[in-house]
């Protein structure tokens, strides 16, 4: 199952030369761009391992581009993302945050079902990967 | 700081810097694939497609600004050429390899390596071999690290930041040092080599140092040598062209010589140049700030009213005074 989260997600994957304009678009309003990855797909898992640090003072896309690249190299098997943050006030916040890589094989996710006082049933939902240990959940 | 962002549901109010124009320049390579092209037997006009780059605009600027250099300057209007008719080809079809344009400045102080530099990086970005046209100038201390380990990122981050645009290293041999085998150096040099050619579209490196021992630097790094296309050497100014330097400098800055000024002036540069540590450009824009001062102090020690020529008039005894006449055999 492909997930969905952040910008773009129901589109088919951006090609190199289309995340270098949405980057190029990050830069000219001043959003530092950083990257971050990850190989639990839960919903709620918003922090993911950071790539390095921000990067601040870039001008040009390929130096953001290049950080993906090495990012995807280390893990080619993990979810990465750009995310684009908006320092200004009244905003400071994430302005942009979309997939750059996924693994080649997502397996879902299960729904649980779990009886809780009072015969109330609560569900949640559990991704397959987590089932093996972190690091090789997509080997 | 009133302005309220639209949280990114509607289109901000201005909406000026997301304008398509802004984007653009970012992705030529984008914009050329998307242009059609032209037939095989089309006829192109030169001067029109010079016109439109505006390069020209730069080049002459280059000639008018900066006196002499004929050798600098031949060879930055035979790259703009190539770079112009390499865009013609591409717009036939024609597949050429993206020209090699690393380059290396060498000559003694103060002849325009880093002015040159900046005026290159604006020309590469007008004929749109480079993206966004901003020169990055680091010196050692910028690149190499302190501890092991700390070199990489360090040059990495640097790197990064000149994507897009022209790297300027200053005094580059000071980045290998002979004498000590286990100098970070060495490193900063290796991924700087590494990107040189692996980037080459994303970022023009420039060197620049003084020619003997940027030769002995090559001479360690035959690497470094064979991936640097142009070796551009800067000649040292001659009396006249140093002289026509001092009159465009003192022009810029609202300042003229009394016509008995003018051979003081030039007396002045002749016996500067056969004395040590002379730099060129350098001592003249220094030989000027010295003569305003004195300038500045004859003016308030006469005490009389002064008007608007004597506040820019600089007199042969504002030089005279220098220690460059008096210290004479």
């Amino acid at each position: 199952m492909r997930i969905t989260q952040g910008t773009f997600s129901y589109l088919p994957d951006l090609t190199d030369d289309e995340i270098s304009a949405q980057i190029a678009y990050a830069l000219e309003n001043g959003w530092p761009c950083s990257v971050e990855f990850t190989d639990d797909p839960h919903p709620r898992n918003s922090y993911w391992e950071m790539w390095g640090l921000p990067m601040f003072d870039m001008s040009d896309a390929a130096a953001v581009l290049y950080e993906i690249n090495e990012c995807r190299r280390a893990y080619p098997d993990h979810y990465v993302r750009l995310t684009a943050y908006d320092a200004r006030y009244g905003r400071q916040t994430t302005a942009l945050s979309f997939l750059v890589q996924r693994p080649a094989e997502e397996p879902g996710f299960r729904l649980d079902r779990e009886e809780t006082s009072d015969r109330r049933v609560r569900v949640r939902i559990h991704p397959y990967a987590l089932d093996r240990p972190q690091g090789d959940r997509y080997a | 700081m009133n302005e309220r962002p639209g949280f990114g549901m509607r289109p901000v109010g201005n909406g000026s810097h997301e304008s398509s124009e802004d984007c653009s320049p970012a992705f030529p390579s984008a914009e050329a694939d998307a242009g059609e092209l032209l037939a095989p037997d089309a006829r192109v006009d030169l001067a029109q497609e010079r016109k439109e780059s505006q390069a020209d605009e730069v080049l002459d600027a280059l000639d008018d600004d900066l006196v002499g250099l004929l050798p600098v300057k031949t060879r930055i209007r035979e790259i703009a050429a190539l770079l112009l008719i390499d865009r013609l080809r591409s717009r036939f079809g024609i597949a050429s390899g993206r020209p090699n344009l690393h380059m290396c400045f060498t000559g003694s102080p103060g002849t325009g390596k880093t002015t040159v530099a900046v005026r290159l990086a604006e020309l590469l970005h007008r004929l749109g071999y480079i993206r966004r046209g901003h020169l990055v100038s680091v010196t050692r201390d910028d690149l190499v690290g302190q501890y092991v380990g700390h070199t990489a990122p360090k040059t990495k981050e640097v790197l990064k930041r000149a994507m897009g645009g022209v790297l300027f290293i200053d005094e580059a041999y000071y980045l290998y040092r002979a004498e000590n085998e286990r100098d970070y150096g060495q490193e900063a040099i290796e991924i700087l080599l590494q990107v040189m050619e692996n980037q080459r579209d994303d970022l023009v490196v420039v060197l620049a140092g003084y020619k003997d021992r940027m030769d002995a630097f090559f001479a360690c790094n035959p690497g470094m040598s064979s991936r640097i296309a142009h070796h551009i050497d800067f000649p040292d100014y001659s009396t006249g062209e140093l002289e026509a330097i001092g009159h465009l400098m003192l022009e810029r800055e609202g300042y003229t010589l009394a016509s008995d000024a003018v051979p003081v002036f030039r007396e002045y540069l002749e016996r500067r140049r056969d004395q040590p540590r002379f730099a060129n450009a350098r001592s003249v824009r220094n030989a000027i700030e010295r003569a305003r001062l004195r300038h500045a102090n004859r003016l308030l020690a006469g005490g009389t009213p002064v008007g608007r020529p004597e506040l820019t008039t600089l007199r042969p005894a504002d030089f005279l005074a220098s220690r460059v006449f008096t210290l004479r055999e």
